[in-house]
């Protein structure tokens, strides 16, 4: 225990000391909770360099080729929402963390964690989403595994898939590699995957329902790559804890301060008024088709250019750009010209939403 | 959005700021009650935008915030118990009492749920016979109804499984406490427009002829909140102190009579302690009598319980207006979202986690320019 929290005990402070005690929800959230748990739990433990750069994906070199190699696992509720289901989204999730490491998705695992009593009917439709999601995609699903749970042990239905890709040569895209002057860019509206499940788990009803985004995203990548392989720096698909989450981990890992201009994002309007009926920032909400990059200034123009050439970049814009060095810290300028901070979810938002 | 960008439009807001800039003569002291006002205040940054005419300083309108920390303490020992499914507003669930949270509750394996309706929670109870369903009602004014109703149909119905912990809080009576203080230093209230579109206002005119202060409610968007500021700053400088209405498309003077009903109804007033303030007479509702079947406190026989917050904490300066949260050695550094030490920080629409969430910035280049 630190010194600070001895303090906190003595002055009997509601200060939550038990964070560090169990396993909250919290700590599943993307945010700073799980952040916490992978700089106190995981990295002293497993102490790999590789692990340690925090990436989205672990590259190395094997016999002269540079891979990519990434795990995700999927406990989304319900196992079945607009837009996609959790077999859907576990064959884009894994192909999009290789793809944001600039890596061609070759190869995937499947894992299965099944809870007694599951229906066969659900299994076989989740099965043929995962097949025609990798088909869709070009990936194949070589290795795969299976265990049964006792009624009560699970929730129907959990996946973890694991990926191997073959990085570009010469690419060496990190999260640490930002610096001022560089673009943001963004790949389209924010928040769609994160409001579709909350709809669904809600019953809200929107006049125009809201889908998830759910896409593989490693041909846009690589459009954008052979645009200017040279002057991306960096992409991160803005999953759980949604943009504010990867900007603020972008800024961290660089050292940098990123400023984004609030009119820029982009929302839809049945997004924004879930959110604001929700209590929520879009800004915190899940993503799973987009991406955000960190481009050099000169070549920003031609990599929104090759981009609205995919359909899956199709709104993609400058959102900002990174503004100075020795703070790491996310501003937003607000549409009334004011600067407010744009911090990292901290705790839970909405629980099992990928 | 249709009906929100309306009120949101940078040219409007902008316009109204230039006109308040030009018809302050001082800068005055205005004060928002409401934590959805401070909230909407800081994410815009339009303490920014009136600067220097108007200072805007944040009053104790966070129900979350100001719920005491022995509610909080007795909301964890019901939770805990094997037998209660206790629901909850999800904002309730993070706030820490003495030595838990109801987040741990439930990560322990206590049946902790979030509902957006207390009306849920009643069909909680309907579904789980069996369970003890308690729900947590917190919250101004403006929850009481709802609340209310949730009572009045399970009382209807039998449902002898259901109560709630009842923690409401009153706003003028926390508004008057604050101006009976000698070293307050508020000239303008901006009143919290969805507590009023429940109560209507009369209530406000007897405290802005009583204490000659002028009074404007408000709503939540950014313009409504600009306007209320222009109106505040209008009545100051004509020297007047009248109630006056920003917020008509939702508050009319009488209120909701159907909901003012519902409320009397099952509440009654009643002496309540506000986290960060201490105890305010007349300033909360407790079930009637008559419903002590469905009061969580009397259906658990609870031992009463005494709380005291942290030495450090500086939150009853910062709920009356007299300090900004930065002004707080902790803030930002030992006091923070996660680890909140007081109550302002623990909600987002506490004074010092809203400061925390979109002015910390601001602070951090203070300090810089300090070493």
């Amino acid at each position: 225990m630190s010194a600070s929290t001895e303090k906190f005990v003595q002055l009997s402070c509601p200060a939550p000391l038990a964070s560090r005690d169990t396993v909250l929800l919290g700590h599943g959230s993307g945010g700073r909770l799980s952040a916490e748990l992978v700089r106190d739990v995981f990295l002293p433990a497993l102490g790999d360099p590789v692990l340690g750069a925090l990436e989205d994906q672990a590259t190395f070199e094997i016999d002269g080729a540079r891979l990519a190699f990434t795990t995700d696992s999927f406990v989304v509720k319900p196992l079945f929402f607009r837009g996609g289901d959790i077999g859907s989204l576990a064959v884009h999730g894994t192909i999009n963390d290789l793809a944001v490491g600039g890596a061609e998705p070759l190869f995937l695992s499947a894992a299965f964690i099944l809870e007694e009593g599951l229906p066969m009917e659900t299994l076989r439709r989740v099965a043929r989403s995962m097949g025609e999601a990798a088909a869709a995609a070009g990936v194949r699903i070589v290795t795969a595994d299976t265990k049964v749970v006792e009624k009560g042990s699970g929730d129907g239905l959990f996946i973890n898939t694991t990926g191997i890709g073959r990085v570009r040569p010469g690419m060496t895209l990190s999260a640490a590699n930002a610096r001022p002057g560089d673009k943001v860019v963004l790949s389209g509206y924010i928040g769609d995957h994160g409001m579709a499940i909350l709809a669904e788990r809600e019953g809200l009803q929107f006049d125009t329902p809201i889908g998830s985004d759910s896409a593989p995203l490693h041909m846009l990548t690589r459009d954008m790559l052979d645009a200017a392989s040279s002057s991306i720096r960096a992409m991160r698909d803005p999953t759980r804890g949604g943009l504010a989450s990867t900007l603020n981990e972008i800024a961290a890992r660089s050292g940098v301060t990123i400023e984004i201009t609030e009119t820029a994002i982009p929302v839809r309007e049945e997004v924004k008024g879930a959110c604001e009926m929700l209590g929520l920032d879009p800004l915190h909400v899940a993503n799973e088709g987009k991406l955000v990059a960190i481009v050099a200034p000169e070549a920003a123009g031609a990599v929104v250019e090759a981009m609205h050439r995919n359909p899956l970049g199709a709104d993609a814009r400058v959102i900002g750009a990174v503004t100075g060095t020795g703070r790491d810290l996310v501003l937003m300028r607000t549409a009334f010209g004011t600067t407010s901070i744009v911090d990292m979810l901290a705790g839970e938002q909405l629980p099992r939403i990928c | 959005m249709k009906y929100l960008d309306e009120y949101r439009n940078p040219k409007i807001a902008i316009a109204l700021a230039e006109q308040i800039r030009a018809r302050a003569t001082r800068p005055w002291v205005v004060m928002e009650i409401c934590g959805g006002q401070t909230h909407t205040l800081m994410r815009y940054g339009i303490d920014e935008l009136v600067a220097p005419a108007v200072e805007l300083v944040h009053g104790p309108g966070c129900p979350v915030c100001v719920t005491a920390l022995e509610t909080v303490d007795k909301a964890v020992e019901i939770a805990s118990r094997p037998d209660v499914t206790f629901v909850s507003y999800g904002d309730m669930l993070r706030v820490p009492g003495s030595r838990s949270d109801l987040f741990r509750v439930k990560a322990a394996g206590g049946d902790v749920r979030i509902v957006y309706s207390p009306i849920d929670a009643v069909k909680l109870a309907r579904e789980l016979p069996h369970r003890r369903v308690v729900f947590f009602a917190v919250g101004f004014e403006t929850t009481a109804p709802a609340n209310a109703m949730a009572v009045w149909r399970a009382h209807r119905e039998g449902l002898a499984n259901f109560s709630v912990l009842v923690s409401h809080v009153l706003v003028p009576p926390a508004i008057r406490l604050l101006l009976q203080s000698p070293s307050h230093r508020v000239q303008g209230f901006i009143a919290p427009g969805h507590v009023c579109t429940v109560m209507g206002y009369t209530e406000y005119e007897e405290l802005a002829r009583e204490f000659h202060v002028p009074i404007v409610v408000g709503g939540f968007e950014p313009l409504d909140l600009l306007e209320a500021i222009r109106m505040l700053v209008n009545q100051l400088e004509d020297g007047r102190a009248d109630v006056e209405n920003q917020y008509a498309r939702s508050v009319s003077r009488e209120g909701n009579p159907a909901a003012r009903a519902i409320m009397a109804r099952v509440f009654e007033v009643t002496d309540r302690k506000w986290r960060g303030i201490g105890e305010i007479a007349q300033s909360g509702y407790r079930l009637r009598a008559e419903f002590a079947g469905h009061d969580a406190e009397k259906v658990f026989g609870l031992a009463p319980i005494t709380a005291d917050e942290p030495a450090e904490c500086i939150s009853a300066f910062v709920l009356q207006g007299l300090k900004k949260p930065p002004d707080c050695v902790a803030f930002g550094t030992r006091c923070t979202p996660d680890t909140p030490l007081g109550a302002p920080m623990v909600s987002g629409e506490g004074a010092c986690a809203a400061y925390y969430s979109y002015r910390r910035h601001e602070s951090e280049e203070q300090l810089v320019g300090l070493h």
